[in-house]
């Protein structure tokens, strides 16, 4: 059976459980320069450069990993968000693109490998929007400037996710879209190494919203995103990151009624306290995210900033024998988008 | 979800579109992007479901336009808000466009015009990049007429696209709708037709959406808008419950169904649906009743000849009617006690009106040429009785404005551009001392010295002349002049006047971007208190335009070495046969009538400064009537030119085998036992990762191969030219000469497809109606020395003696190599499938150097050619 199919079957059980971040686990790691750096020769500093982790300390990654799986979860993402060309830049790092990614995504393959118990799990890799923006000006005074071009996020997209899916990863995970037009062109790069592989790659597709009324950064509303991406037919569509999981859910609602794709959502542990930690208990978390299994909302749940595996572990066992979301079936009209959507009839 | 998001039936505006809108296209011209975005708003703002955009003009890099304007309205959420549909006829601009649209747009259009693998191609990147599409109704063998035509070709493309997993919920198609009541009988079908293929194919196409243009449907009615809009609201009303799902369609060009008058509307549907046989000829008799304006045109103009003599006058010019203007003249003259206070007084004051109405953008430069021509008889009615008066009373000169002295530069014969802004200058009373063409610097000096002018005016087309501008400079600085100088033609900008005759002078230096600019900046010159400010803000513009160029990261170059290593890698094999009769063919006298259905009219119009493709300029709302006029205007004179023999197009085309040798190609002429080397120039900028860095050498096989030249030119233009000018009517002779370029055009397009079709031969099955032809939707290349893509003019000489041109079609050439009569193309044929029109752009030391020496000159001779590609 194709990992689709594994998925589908999985999906249609139950309400599967996303991993929640690396960063604050890593950060708990307490690496110094040298850790990071390990025997790379990068003359940078590597610190705080948590993708390169993956291949200087794998064991590291590896706990973490081992972490979330005990915890309950089913969809594990490689700690990639950042291990892509343009990111990797700042640190001088760019060379190690294809390592990183090999690296990252063997190291949650073997993990899930290593169980033998039976319970369904996938290796998402992890791709992240990168630092510049296809649809908006850094130049306020210049609107038509842009930093980078189409062609060249797509072929910084292909690089990373050729080397995710060649260290085993299942599916790739677009997330924490603030751009559209950055997803659009992670979506073409995809749909291009299907054609160089000549196998498919099942995508999860996650936005982030900026603002309250549920628009992204480029200003798009969660419907008319949904309706952008849609010829990706993404495995999943949802929402990550943005804010908790009380202000996420309007949005989750909207996206729960139009969305013929699982959904998969994992929001931060609430919102940040004046000091910028999360303090959101798993309890609380957990509670709230269960008013959307309870509602039929929800296909997916795991943790974006702030959540550890204890939050995981407590959404997990919370919506143990709920069932999922079915997703409805949307009639044949023609959906469009601007930055809002617009439909014409059938 | 709401309905403000969900329609059932779409008008998708055409404001943002070049060829649907003068006033866009305009603003694109002009590069203002600004205002062009604050159109996008406004239709936005009134409502606008979908914004077309479409930047498909000959003028413009497309690409570019496109891009640039789709990324500005990109940070403006009040506009993109809505989607986009991208709009072109040419699949690397939607490409293009679909890297910078960030929703879900349409892409406008694909269609299997060009087989099936294209199709799907495109098909295939609409899916990845997540549009919908509008497929044309257009297959291998042309667009679809008939009802059946149009459901099996859509039915093909429906049954491609589903069979490729393309969502057919996404596929719009256009079954073309096609002009009605046109007098022919095979249209009198093309309403039902499209109205039961609506049906048809969405009932045969589940889920698929339709669309048309509605503009087509009522061309033959153009000018009539009360029956244009009755035509539209009756086929909508009933290619709606067929099915039609949106149109394009300018929304003010629609009634309500019940409000049309029932007669008009009967007639309209009878027309549409096909209902009766006489129903064209009844619509189009009842339609005279309809031309309400044209009435009361008729009314008024029975009406002004009643009015006080100075009124009349001022209508006359305004209107530009010549017809009674010397009787006018005569009674206004004895009407006042001096003739000159007849100038001074009501035809000022008309010429005046006429100047506003230009500067504001109400009147179009054909009306100005008209009423000049007015303006001009009148004057010379007057002149006798000024001059007899003079004997008697003390010189009292008639005050002008100011006086300019105009010239077409030394080793350049084009005229036209010089010729209207010399006219509109008069027209604002200004003195214009025209010197003519081909002028020396000596010479032009020397009149403004004489005349006392208060400026001089440059104009030029070919790219020598740019450097001949640069000398007038240099030696008015020299004679340490201090009167400014106009630039302006074709190949003139403002980049290029301010890095290279702006420094050369230190009196002001201006570049005139068209005719309607040069009144503003002729009068600021010549105010007292605007001058200065005028004068230090150009200045400034121009030390910000070359502190710009200094310190502006140019395009990247590769090194010649490199650039050829990129060469365009043709598939050889598919090289041209060779021609089925080589050698030397003349044509004395081609037949006019038979050029005249040749004739591309868009360039004819754009010479008259009206923006706008043909046909669809006769209909633009802002200079629809000027457009319909100039055009009937310039058909009776071609009636004339025909009937009477003005004109004769000469012509020769030939054949030689060769090979390509690096970026040369070497011409092996038997009979001659000679070799003769073509040189040709290399793109160097760097280009993104597939392209190559093209050079038309490379359509050649290094193995062997062949190559085509021709040269053709119109003849006559001069006694007639003369006539004109002597009976100061300067509309019919800018008009003869617009005219005479564009037979020259038609001749180089008709001797091409000769070319193809029989003497070369290569594509004997070739069928293409003329707007193919203007599309260049044919195999093989034309490029013309001086041209963007064959930009050395010195060429020409030995094009001219492979062909023998001044002998098998009585051209000449200039020291500047312009071609002698003007009307004239003269260009190399190049066979291959693959051989394609480019820009060499920006060439850099290397090739200059390289080129220099292959073409046997030194380098600064080589500078001096290929300058514009130089900086």
């Amino acid at each position: 059976m194709s990992k689709r199919h594994e998925f589908e079957a999985a999906a249609a059980k139950q309400i599967l459980i996303k991993d929640g971040p690396y960063g604050t686990e890593i950060q708990r790691a307490k690496l110094g320069p040298e850790d990071y750096a390990g025997d790379t020769g990068l003359e940078a500093d590597q610190k705080g450069n948590n993708d390169l982790v993956n291949l200087t300390q794998p064991q590291v990654i590896r706990r973490i990993c081992d972490s979330y799986i005990d915890a309950g979860a089913h969809i594990l993402a490689t700690n990639t968000f950042n291990a892509n060309r343009i990111s990797q830049a700042d640190y001088g790092a760019e060379g190690l693109v294809h390592d990183i990614n090999v690296a990252a995504a063997k190291i949650i393959r073997e993990a899930i490998d290593a169980r033998t118990d039976g319970i369904p799990r996938f290796v998402a890799g992890a791709v992240g929007p990168t630092n510049k923006t296809l649809s908006l000006s850094p130049d306020v005074e210049d609107p038509g400037f842009r930093e980078v071009t189409f062609d060249e996020i797509v072929e910084v997209y292909v690089e990373q996710s050729r080397a995710l899916i060649e260290g085993g990863a299942d599916f790739i995970l677009i997330e924490t879209v603030f751009d559209t037009l950055n997803c659009k062109a992670a979506i073409m790069a995809v749909k291009k190494l299907e054609r160089e592989l000549e196998r498919d790659i099942p995508l999860m597709i996650s936005l982030t919203l900026t603002d309250l009324s549920g628009r992204n950064l480029s200003g798009h509303t969660v419907e008319a995103f949904w309706y952008t991406v849609r010829h990706a037919k993404p495995l999943t569509i949802g929402l990550n990151c943005s804010f908790g999981a009380e202000q996420l859910r309007p949005h989750v609602q909207i996206l729960s009624d139009i969305a013929d794709a699982y959904l998969m959502a994992y929001p931060n542990a609430g919102l940040p306290n004046d000091l910028g930690e999360y303090d959101e208990l798993p309890e609380t978390t957990a509670a709230l995210t269960k008013v959307w299994a309870d509602g039929g909302r929800i296909n997916a749940l795991g943790g974006c900033c702030g959540s550890t595996p204890e939050h995981i572990a407590a959404m997990a066992k919370a919506v143990a024998g709920i069932a999922p979301r079915k997703p409805p079936s949307i009639g044949p009209d023609m959906r469009l988008a601007g930055l809002e959507p617009f439909t014409i009839a059938a | 979800m709401s309905d403000l998001t969900t329609a059932r039936f779409v008008n998708i505006g055409e404001r943002t579109n070049v060829t649907g809108s003068a006033r866009f296209k305009k603003l694109i011209l002009a590069d203002d992007y600004e205002a062009a975005v604050e159109v996008a708003r406004d239709q936005v703002d009134n409502g606008a479901q979908v914004i077309d955009v479409n930047m498909d003009e000959g003028l413009l890099d497309a690409e570019h336009a496109m891009t640039t304007f789709l990324k500005l309205i990109a940070a403006e959420p009040d506009i993109a808000r809505v989607p986009v549909m991208i709009d072109s006829s040419k699949w690397d601009v939607i490409e293009a466009g679909l890297k910078c649209v960030s929703g879900k747009p349409i892409v406008n259009s694909i269609s299997m015009k060009e087989g099936e693998d294209a199709f799907l191609e495109h098909a295939r990147k609409c899916m990845d990049y997540g549009a919908a599409v509008v497929v044309m109704a257009f297959d291998e063998t042309g667009q679809a007429d008939t009802k059946e035509r149009k459901v099996e070709i859509c039915s093909r493309a429906y049954d491609l696209l589903t069979g490729m997993g393309f969502p057919p919920e996404d596929i719009i198609f256009d079954p073309n709708i096609f002009a009605v009541a046109t007098g022919i009988e095979e249209h009198d079908r093309y309403g039902l037709d499209f109205l039961e293929a609506v049906k048809e194919i969405k009932q045969r196409c589940p889920h698929a959406k339709t669309s048309g243009g509605l503009s087509n449907l009522s061309f033959s009615f153009r000018g009539n808008e009360t029956v244009r809009r009755a035509m539209h609201s009756v086929f909508l009303f009933h290619a709606i419950p067929a099915g039609l799902d949106m149109a394009i369609v300018n929304a003010g060009q629609l009634d309500v169904y019940d409000q049309i008058d029932p007669e008009l509307r009967e007639a309209c549907e009878d027309v549409i649906l096909m209902r009766r046989p006489d129903a064209t000829e009844r619509l189009i008799n009842l339609a005279e009743s309809y031309r309400g304006k044209n009435a009361a045109d008729e009314k008024a103009a029975e009406e002004w000849r009643g009015w006080p003599v100075q009124r009349r006058l001022e209508h006359a010019l305004v209107k530009g009617i010549d017809a009674h203007v010397v009787a006018d003249t005569e009674e206004a003259r004895q009407e006042f006690s001096r003739p000159i206070e007849v100038i001074e007084g009501p035809l000022m004051d008309g010429m005046n009106v006429v100047g506003d109405l230009f500067g504001s953008g109400k009147m179009f430069l054909p009306q100005v040429v008209k009423s000049a021509r007015v303006m001009k008889k009148a004057v010379a009615h007057l002149i006798p009785f000024i001059e007899a008066e003079k004997d008697l009373l003390p010189e009292q000169e008639r005050k002008a404005k100011g006086k300019i002295v105009m010239a077409t530069v030394k080793g350049d014969v084009h005229d036209i551009g010089k010729n209207i802004v010399g006219v509109v200058l008069q027209c604002n009373g200004y003195d214009v001392i025209d010197l003519g063409v081909m002028v020396p610097w000596s010479k032009i000096l020397e009149t403004a010295r004489e005349e006392k002018a208060d400026m001089i005016g440059l104009s030029g087309l070919i790219t020598p002349s740019l450097d001949e501008m640069v000398t007038v400079a240099e030696e008015m600085q020299a004679a340490e002049m201090t009167m400014p100088l106009l630039i302006g033609g074709a190949t003139t900008s403002k980049v290029h006047t301010a890095l290279r005759i702006d420094p050369a002078y230190k009196g002001p230096v201006i570049h005139v971007l068209d005719a309607s600019r040069a009144v503003g900046v002729a009068s600021r010159l010549l105010s007292d208190t605007q001058r200065n400010e005028f004068v230090e803000t150009t200045a400034a513009d121009y030390t910000k335009v070359r502190e710009a160029r200094e310190g502006k990261t140019q395009s990247v170059l590769l090194s010649l070495e490199d650039a050829r290593a990129n060469f365009f890698d043709a598939y050889l094999s598919d090289k041209a046969a060779p021609p089925l009769r080589p050698g030397v063919h003349s044509f004395e006298d081609w037949d006019l009538a038979e050029l005249r259905d040749y004739i591309d009219w868009t360039p004819f119009f754009r010479a008259w400064e009206l923006h706008g493709t043909y046909p669809k300029i006769l209909d633009d709302e802002v200079v629809g009537e000027t457009a319909r006029q100039l055009k009937d205007d310039a058909d009776q004179m071609l009636d004339r030119i025909i009937g009477e023999k003005w004109l004769t197009a000469k012509g020769v085309a030939g054949f030689w085998p060769c090979a390509r040798d690096g970026d040369d190609v070497t011409l092996h002429l038997s009979e001659r036992e000679e070799h003769v080397v073509l040189p040709f120039l290399r793109q160097q900028v760097k280009k993104s990762r597939d392209r190559a860095n093209m050079c038309l050498a490379d359509f050649i096989d290094p193995a062997g191969d062949w190559i085509g030249g021709f040269a053709v030119g119109i003849h006559g233009i001069e006694e007639h030219s003369k006539r004109f000018l002597a009976d100061k009517d300067d509309y019919s002779d800018i008009l003869l000469k617009a005219l005479a370029d564009r037979f020259a055009e038609a001749f180089a397009e008709r001797l091409h497809q000769h070319v193809r079709t029989d003497l070369w031969g290569y594509a004997p099955q070739e069928q293409l109606d003329n707007a193919a032809l203007i599309k260049e939707q044919y195999r093989g290349i034309r490029p013309a020395p001086g041209y963007p893509a064959c930009p050395d003019h010195s060429l020409k000489p030995i094009l001219f003696d492979l062909l023998d041109a001044g002998t098998n079609a009585g051209l000449k050439l200039t020291e500047n190599y312009a071609m002698l009569p003007t009307a004239a193309v003269s260009g190399f044929y190049f066979g291959h499938p693959e051989a394609q029109y480019f820009g060499v752009a920006r060439i850099g030391r290397d090739q200059l150097e390289d080129y220099a020496q292959r073409r046997g000159v030194d380098i600064a001779t080589a500078e001096r050619w290929l300058r514009p590609n130089l900086d």
